[in-house]
């Protein structure tokens, strides 16, 4: 009885995993840090599957990982939801969208890369994508000033400036930022030796 | 053969391309057009302009876009297939390596640095998307700020912040309102 009960629970759960990827997928225009904030708006905030730090943890690990960063966060988030069955809903759910939509335009992509319209339907989104990108921005951000750790802080401040001002590459920001934690984690160890 | 042919290309593009869309952009070209002759360069920037206007990773995009003209659509599913395949190895053994430690101290605490990086990464991204929205490419001054741009982007950035607005609904609002007051200017500007 109870295990029945759990597999109408997972199916259920499947089946929302799916479709919260598929809308999602179908809507994020530009890079992976757009499909990124959806998931947040979508499985953090709306269904709680995961919090705040482990988007952030899953967004980290996505990003380092060879391979398109929607793929890989969807592996991610449908890894933890649902294990095995949810990695392979969550990957179908989010190639499906632009499978379908570059399938049909490739049969008529001259008419659709040099219409006027669509041009500018696109370039009001972009204004939106950005809207929506630095609001999750001021939400993480925030925490990370609450939780008062100087060097979290100080990580966050230096790795902005290093993106956005020098354009260095992510790879080697979260590396860095790595190693930054290994050195924290070094530190701790010995202070507990000592005392 | 052909079929092999595509999904071992775009299991290069997938494997090698880390860091997102744009680093794939030069893998996709040295394949596509330069090794196979699958494109000709207009066609493939062409694919690549398409590919930033339609939803979805670019490597995806130009896989199901390749396939497709090359092997039809199930050269368009195994390309595709390719170009995810060692995504799908590498991340499921990176989330099963996370979700094992996680809640040791030594992996909390390395973590606990990684996070307020990614949170600068994803402000960085939206600061270039904000800045093409502002100055449409042109050089970043005073005087050529697009107002219509900007004011889109002010009133999306406040309903989400104040009123929670759905994200989806917000940006697609945004593009609508883009179009009319664009159209709006250039029939009152004749």
């Amino acid at each position: 009885m109870k295990n029945k009960v759990q597999t109408k629970q997972k199916s259920k759960k499947l089946v929302k995993l799916f479709l919260s990827n598929l809308y999602i997928s179908s809507f994020t225009f530009g890079g992976g840090f757009v499909i990124v904030t959806f998931m947040k708006h979508k499985y953090v905030d709306e269904l709680k599957w995961l919090d705040d730090q482990e988007m952030l943890d899953l967004t980290a690990l996505a990003q380092s990982s060879p391979g398109a960063i929607a793929v890989n966060a969807a592996i991610l988030v449908g890894w933890r939801v649902c294990g095995f069955a949810g990695m392979l809903t969550a990957i179908i759910a989010t190639i499906l969208p632009p499978m379908v939509i570059l399938s049909v335009i490739s049969l008529f992509y001259e008419a659709f890369a040099s219409n006027t319209y669509v041009a500018l339907v696109l370039n009001g989104m972009q204004a939106g994508v950005a809207a929506v990108i630095l609001d999750v921005v001021c939400s993480l951000g925030s925490n990370v000033v609450k939780e008062k750790s100087y060097v979290n802080i100080f990580v966050m401040l230096l790795a902005f400036l290093f993106t956005f001002f020098f354009k260095v590459n992510v790879i080697y920001i979260i590396l860095a930022a790595a190693v930054i934690g290994i050195c924290k984690e070094v530190v701790r160890r010995r202070k507990e030796m000592k005392s | 053969m052909i079929y092999i042919q595509l999904f071992f290309s775009f299991i290069q593009v997938g494997l090698f391309s880390i860091g997102g869309g744009y680093a794939a952009i030069p893998l996709i070209q040295s394949q596509v057009v330069d090794t196979h002759n699958w494109l000709t360069m207009k066609e493939f920037t062409d694919l690549i302009t398409i590919a930033e206007m339609t939803p979805g990773p670019i490597a995806v995009n130009s896989a199901t876009f390749v396939g497709i003209r090359i092997a039809g659509l199930s050269g368009a599913v195994i390309a595709t297939l390719g170009c995810i395949f060692p995504s799908c190895i590498i991340v499921s053994l990176l989330a099963y390596v996370y979700y094992k430690y996680k809640s040791g101290s030594a992996l909390q605490n390395i973590l606990s640095c990684l996070r307020p990086a990614v949170v600068a990464l994803i402000a960085a991204a939206g600061l270039s998307i904000l800045n093409l929205v502002l100055f449409q490419g042109e050089k970043t001054a005073l005087n050529n700020i697009d107002w219509i741009g900007g004011g889109i982007f002010l009133t999306a950035f406040i309903l989400l912040r104040k009123w929670k607005w759905n994200p989806i609904l917000t940006m697609s609002l945004c593009g609508v309102t883009g179009l009319i007051l664009r159209l709006l200017l250039s029939a009152a500007a004749i």
